[in-house]
């Protein structure tokens, strides 16, 4: 179908609910497990019963100034609990406890890399953040498991959460999804959120709206509820940016809504409307006193702050001479960062374990997601097989070879057995920090650097060789590289590749 | 701010309160009583008095992340309502709490 997309501009804000990392409630000492027997971590102030009270997590408030000192926002000394009320049987009180006029965490800004697309090239951007609040999660509601009645689980019913609101700050699916995922980084960089998408520690709601190309006033806007992964709210930013761009350009009007997206069909489907639009008469909760924050408070939770990923990709490029773009791959996961850091601590050159960390690491991991969290082999192995190539021990092909085999004894070893567990004291495998150089020993990989075995091997490749030799001495140059890799071949690959190089020149030139 | 009475009416409606059109009319004068006594508060004049946000002039205390509730379901459900006319079940399955069909 036809449409004018050019003549539009789409105009999309993000509201994104992350499950903080407490152990108990953000107001009650139960438990916030995931995956429990239904309403046994659900205590009294879970489910409501009358004459309870809520007392404030601390851990919960930590992580909201955490991430407020993530980026660079106001953190306000006095924020307020409201209650925002409606009635939902997943939510026993009635209301759910929320912060309204006065949030814990005030504006700041996040940048994001917007990755090249087809006819665009990479840019940064500055998303504004409008707000972050705490509030409680509500309880799951699973129907038909009795006939017409719906079963529910209060487990989950006073999680903390932290709900980061952006300005309608993004023009393009692209741009929602970069930030969605820099987000979703960052709370797991500070440590305040798991990021498991699934179990629904990180859902994104999303508002968008049309408006002419050049014009100002904002368009109506609906809303995608809880979109749990990147790839559908990319499908359901466009399709929705489409249906709203066809409506309005047959003569349409646009109605506020909640829409859902099912990705079955790559559709968006509006909810009931809400005749009775949004009256939650919010008001300060008055089971809760104001929650103050103190100068002290900040800077003792900024004393615990880890480097951010900014300052430590810029640190990347002086410290370690990394280019811009290394740096910035390397930052992309704490995780990641740490590793590289650790192998580099471990003895190695900082630019061969920065490209093997990003490249056979990095993609082995990716091929193996179901069974690793952390990388497959501990820092250490990694920093002692590429000190075994800065050595002359061996050649960065014969290393390709080792880590192939170390990979393999560790799939077959601990892959089942492998906990999610990164940092220090992680566990990676069984086989020791000097596991390249048994495998080395054990497989006779050492590289052969003694000129005369060089020179043996060479004078035989020479000798079967004759119409190369011919054709370089009459002036083919590729047939040189052609001898070394004849040569590099009969040593199995064990040769000093510059020693081959300066023999076999030698004896040509005789 | 005066009411009338489809406000009151919604007004019950949200806290989902069934009213009848005798306690409608009563409501809406004593909520009327209500308003004219908080008009009468805001001729006093507040400029630079920052709002409370609480009746005390207290904050809030933290409590450490410690988990101190353990497992109360099967006390908890031993109070859920007897299903259906007579029946002897309560409305509890498999440990879920049981309430009329909700659907979206």
């Amino acid at each position: 179908m036809e449409w004018a997309k050019n003549n539009w501009e789409v105009v999309i804000g993000l509201e994104t609910h992350t499950q903080l990392k407490t152990n108990t409630k953000i107001f009650s000492g139960a438990s916030t497990q995931y995956g429990a027997e239904p309403n046994t971590q659900a205590c009294e102030v879970s489910i409501a019963l009358p004459g309870v009270l809520p007392v404030l997590n601390k851990q919960a408030v930590e992580c909201a100034i955490k991430f407020g000192l993530a980026i660079n926002a106001a953190i306000p000394s006095r924020s307020v609990f409201s209650r925002k009320n409606y009635f939902y049987p997943d939510l026993p009180k009635g209301y759910q406890i929320s912060q309204f006029e006065l949030p814990v965490v005030g504006k700041g800004n996040v940048t994001i890399q917007v990755p090249a697309g087809k006819n665009t090239a990479a840019y940064e951007k500055t998303i504004h953040i409008t707000r972050a609040h705490l509030e409680e999660d509500a309880g799951k509601s699973s129907h038909g498991v009795v006939e017409g009645m719906s079963g529910i689980d209060l487990n989950r019913a006073g999680t903390p959460l932290l709900e980061i609101v952006t300005e309608p700050d993004m023009r393009s699916a692209a741009e929602a999804v970069a930030y969605a995922k820099k987000l979703h980084e960052l709370v797991q960089w500070i440590d305040i959120c798991d990021g498991n998408m699934q179990e629904g520690s990180f859902r994104c709601d999303v508002n968008v709206s049309v408006r002419p190309k050049g014009t100002e006033k904002l368009g109506t806007r609906r809303e995608i509820k809880n979109l749990n992964s990147f790839k559908f709210m990319q499908q359901a930013i466009e399709y929705e940016t489409r249906w709203q761009i066809e409506t309005l350009e047959d003569g349409g009007t646009i109605q506020q809504a909640t829409v859902l997206f099912n990705p079955d069909t790559g559709e968006t489907r509006a909810m009931r409307s809400k005749e009775e639009a949004n009256d939650y008469r919010y008001f300060p909760d008055p089971d809760l006193l104001p929650l103050e924050v103190t100068a002290a408070d900040t800077t003792r939770v900024q004393a615990a702050m880890p480097e951010l990923p900014e300052a430590m990709k810029s640190r990347f490029v002086v410290e370690y001479g990394l280019s811009s773009y290394d740096a910035a791959t390397l930052t992309t996961s704490r995780g990641m960062a740490d590793y590289f850091v650790a192998t580099v601590n471990a003895g190695a050159e900082a630019k061969p374990a920065a490209n093997w960390v990003m490249g056979d690491i990095a993609s082995y991991m990716n091929k193996n997601t179901e069974l690793l969290s952390s990388p497959p082999i501990s820092p250490a192995q990694l920093a002692n097989l590429l000190k075994r190539i800065t050595d002359g021990t061996i050649s960065g092909k014969i290393a390709k070879e080792v880590l192939n085999e170390m990979l393999l004894k560790v799939g077959a070893s601990t892959a089942s057995v492998r906990e999610t567990v990164t940092g220090e004291g992680a566990f990676y495998n069984d086989f020791g920090d000097n596991f390249a150089d048994n495998i080395i020993e054990a497989k006779g990989l050492k590289q052969v650097s003694d000129s005369g075995a060089i020179e043996a091997i060479i004078d035989e490749v020479l000798a079967v060789n004759q119409v190369m030799v011919e054709e370089y001495k009459a002036g083919k140059e590729k047939a040189f590289n052609a001898l070394v890799g004849q040569a590099m071949k009969a040593s199995k690959g064990k040769a000093n590749p510059a020693q081959v190089n300066e023999i076999l020149k030698k004896k040509l030139t005789e | 701010m005066a009411l009338n009475i489809s406000d009151i009416k919604r007004i019950a409606h949200l806290a989902r309160l069934e009213i009848s059109e005798q306690e409608a009319t009563q409501t809406l004068t004593k909520l009327t009583g209500i308003l004219g006594l908080i008009e009468q508060m805001q001729a006093v004049d507040t400029t630079g008095i920052t709002p409370m946000s609480h009746s005390q002039d207290v904050v809030q205390r933290l409590r450490d992340d410690v988990v101190t509730k353990t497992n109360m379901r099967e006390a908890f459900q031993a109070n859920a309502p007897k299903v259906g006319n007579g029946a002897a079940e309560k409305a509890v399955y498999g440990g879920l709490y049981l309430v009329s069909q909700v659907i979206e």
